[in-house]
């Protein structure tokens, strides 16, 4: 037969981009999916493609979300790689969660605490039980919420601290690392730790967090306090000298309270893990501080076992953007090198004959 | 493009690799960490090279993009538009006429000339990773040049196999310091990048690393005395042009064991078959 | 305060990438000259020396500057943004003598490419002491002449080179015309 070596990949690639689009769009029957629709009915979609694809914009997080399909982590990629072509204008001063206007606090190791318990919009306590009323466009009964504004919620751990019944939180002088534009070097800093952890995928991070309770790398920890709400972000440009408010973020912050920790001379105290992502993401959060108090182990003098304590394993393998490019490339072709390997093993074989 | 920098990267990220560029070739074979940023092609994808070629393109410049050594593979047309569009420079398959040839996992067959650079895409650039995992551990062992864990990987292949049995992304000294990973080309490749006249650059972006190689360096393929490095190659010409130095992709041509050699290397085989030369599965060269 | 300066790049994309191929090509095969263009330099910096730094520095790379080119400081600043810092800091030092080499950062056996980069501006790099280079980058060894250097820079360079992979790396410049010398060259006169 004669062979003709395979052409045509540019418009291999064209057509399938043109079926791609065609599969998104769906039946033309139905209306088209507004951008809007996504940033109000899935928000629990956008909030997770924001903390994953590290940009606060809900509006460009539901566009993504739109293009990809639902695929979460295609829409987290998109915005990673908008985002990293932004310019940054400036730095914000660090929120300040203890001023958080809160929509929801929790906290398991009080019964009651000043501003009390709020459980705000949860699926906690929902029976899962499918709602066969949703397959119509069911009109929402208006929920009601009180009238009077919140007290003060002052955070758990800043309750515990008062009797030094739980370490400092240790506030670091210098600016905070960013891995979006140093590359990780190691040991690497609690900061740059919750940055990655913050940006990583919430199925790795909600694993690892799983295994340190079921004994690989446990730390006995309590959910001290598990608050969403809004906060302020405050920029204090160099010529101004003061700073001002640029807008408002959801963010979601745990504070789990662990074992503790004491010798002889340093009487026993308990410990931190702490996580904090954009939007409402309780499981991420939850289980960011389960493994940022794993990968304190070593910090702490103790044994370094478990895969959660393993700050290099961990960061290496939280980020689900490198995580997916490179094993889906596998699919690329790699038949060169495995013409190399054919000839190889063919040829062992006939030394070995 | 409109609302992109040219070459998609900004001044400032280009100026970052740049300089991680620049420490590369000052040091041959060393592993320079970089602020490797977010791509819009997937990691593993070419991320690394991409940004490389984005860092030292200009307009005047050639552009040829190989996978495999074809320049018709998706991923090779996907990158080679890539910059066509972000930097509207010119881009060629004839190697002979690019003054930059970004590739995946292939040199081609051509020897590359002294005003040519050569930009690999690495995966995994670290040549130690399936001995050691840690790189806390193996940043320690290039520090001190402490390649023991190799050896003895080579030695124990001879001993069980009776040679070495990597056949691809064969680890080479480089400058008699480094141990360097070619980067998953084909052992058979391994020679050209000693002496080569033309700057060899690599870029890993997922692993956030560049290194480099400056011409006429040496690049020695691990071995030993009594088991010299071997390359290895299909034994049959290449059924199109009839090349027999030229390293060959096997095509399935039938359920039947029916196989056919061909040049990996699309425009080395074009170019011969252009010249007249015809395999014994070969025919005039017809139009597309 | 920038209309009492001259300006940057005339096409500061173009130019910073002409010029980086340039510096590029010169750190790949030592010795050899490049011509840079697009930029006329502040006293007492050259053309080639302006444009390097342009094309290399900005507020992420701590600039040594000579105190004998303080009158470049304020350009240097407002273009690259490069903060000062002490020489042992520095990642850049833009110098116009040879400065001592051991004040300045040459890496860690683990972080060899940390060491700084001296931009050191000589009268000539066409005339003057011939040397013979030999290293990576060259097929044979090739003999340069430099204009500028301390008579004994020689065996300056070469306790510089015995620390390979460490040590600092120069990019030599004079007018309008740059070559460069990687820690990996080793350096005799001829």
């Amino acid at each position: 037969m004669a062979y003709v070596a395979v052409k045509g990949g540019e418009k291999a690639i064209d057509n399938a981009h043109a079926w791609l689009a065609r599969e998104r769009r769906g039946d033309t029957v139905h209306p088209v999916l507004s951008v809007a629709q996504i940033e109000e009915q899935l928000g629990r979609s956008v909030d997770r493609v924001m903390a994953e694809g590290s940009l606060y914009d809900r509006e460009l997080a539901a566009l993504a979300i739109k293009q990809a399909q639902g695929d979460l982590i295609e829409a987290a990629f998109l915005i990673r790689a908008y985002r990293t072509t932004l310019p940054r204008f400036a730095h914000s001063r660090p929120v300040e969660t203890a001023a958080m206007r809160i929509e929801r606090r929790v906290s398991a190791v009080f019964k009651d605490l000043p501003g009390g318990q709020v459980l705000g919009p949860t699926y906690d306590y929902t029976h899962r039980l499918l709602d066969f009323s949703l397959l119509d466009d069911e009109a929402v009964a208006p929920a009601t919420r009180s009238p009077h504004p919140l007290e003060p919620m002052p955070r758990v751990p800043d309750i515990l601290g008062q009797e030094g019944l739980i370490e400092p939180d240790t506030s670091a002088e210098q600016e905070p690392g960013d891995l979006t534009r140093e590359p990780l070097t190691f040991p690497a800093d609690r900061d740059v730790r919750l940055q990655a952890l913050a940006r990583g995928d919430e199925g790795f991070i909600l694993g690892l967090g799983y295994s340190t309770q079921r004994g690989y790398g446990g730390s006995h920890p309590f959910a001290g306090e598990i608050r969403m709400g809004e906060v302020s972000v405050e920029i204090e440009p160099a010529e101004l000298g003061f700073s001002i408010d640029i807008g408002d973020l959801v963010l979601t912050e745990c504070q789990m309270v662990n074992q503790f920790k004491g010798s002889k001379t340093v009487p026993p105290q308990f410990t931190r893990g702490y996580g904090l992502i954009f939007g409402f993401g309780e499981r991420k959060a939850m289980s960011m501080a389960l493994v940022d108090r794993a990968m304190r182990a070593g910090e702490l003098g103790e044994d370094v076992t478990a895969p959660a304590q393993n700050i290099e394993f961990v960061l290496y393998h939280s980020d689900n953007i490198e995580a997916t490019g490179f094993v889906e490339h596998l699919k690329l072709p790699h038949y060169v090198d495995f013409q190399s390997e054919l000839q190889n093993v063919r040829r062992m074989r006939e030394s070995a004959a | 493009m409109k609302g992109y920098n040219f070459a998609y990267l900004d001044e400032q990220t280009k100026r970052m690799i740049r300089r991680g560029l620049l420490k590369a070739v000052a040091i041959p074979g060393h592993q320079v960490p970089f602020g490797s940023r977010e791509m819009p092609l997937p990691y593993g994808w070419g991320t690394g090279g991409i940004q490389v070629t984005a860092s030292i393109l200009g307009a005047n410049d050639v552009l040829k993009v190989i996978d495999q050594g074809a320049d018709d593979t998706t991923n090779a047309v996907s990158i080679r538009r890539f910059f066509a569009r972000t930097a509207g420079v010119a881009t060629t398959t004839a190697t002979a006429e690019a003054t930059v040839i970004q590739t995946r996992h292939r040199i081609p067959e051509k020897q590359l000339r002294e005003d040519q650079i050569i930009v690999y895409q690495v995966p995994q650039p670290e040549p130690l990773f399936r001995l050691e995992s840690s790189r806390v551990e193996t940043k320690r062992m290039h520090g001190l040049s402490d390649y023991g864990l190799m050896h003895v990987k080579l030695y124990e292949d001879i001993s069980r196999f009776g040679q070495i049995s990597i056949s691809y992304d064969y680890p080479v000294m480089v400058n008699e310091r480094y141990l360097m990973s070619p980067s998953p080309i084909p052992a058979f490749d391994n020679p050209k990048m000693d002496m080569m006249p033309a700057l060899q650059l690599f870029g890993a972006g997922r692993e956030k690393r560049i290194y480099a190689i400056p011409p006429w360096t040496r690049v020695k393929s691990l071995d030993f005395e009594d088991h010299p490095f071997r390359t290895i190659n299909a034994p049959h010409p290449c059924g199109l042009c009839g090349a027999t130095d030229s390293y060959l992709d096997e095509v399935v041509t039938d359920n039947h064991g029916g196989r056919l050699f061909v040049c990996s290397d699309t425009d080395h085989c074009a170019e011969r078959r252009a010249a007249g030369h015809v395999g014994t599965d070969g025919f005039q060269e017809a139009a597309e | 305060m920038s209309n009492d300066l001259s300006p940057a790049f005339a096409d500061p994309i173009a130019d910073a990438q002409s010029c980086f191929r340039s510096v590029l090509d010169a750190m790949a095969r030592p010795g050899h000259r490049h011509a840079t263009s697009g930029v006329s330099a502040p006293a007492p910096l050259c053309d080639a020396a302006a444009a390097v730094l342009l094309t290399l520095a900005d507020h992420e790379t701590p600039l040594w500057l000579d105190p004998a080119a303080a009158d470049a400081s304020v350009w240097i600043t407002f273009h690259t943004g490069a903060p000062a810092a002490p020489p042992a800091q520095a990642m850049f030092a833009m110098a116009l003598s040879l400065p001592d080499l051991t004040h300045l950062s040459v890496g860690t056996d683990e972080t060899p490419e940390t060491s700084a980069t001296v931009i050191l501006q000589v009268a000539s790099l066409t005339t003057g002491q011939r040397y013979v280079l030999e290293g990576p980058g060259l097929r044979e060894p090739k003999v340069v002449a430099i204009d500028g250097l301390p008579p004994d820079f020689a065996a300056i360079w070469q306790r510089n080179h015995a620390q390979y992979p460490l040590g600092v790396d120069l990019i030599l410049c004079a007018g309008n015309q740059l070559t460069a010398l990687p820690r990996s060259v080793s350096i005799k006169d001829a």
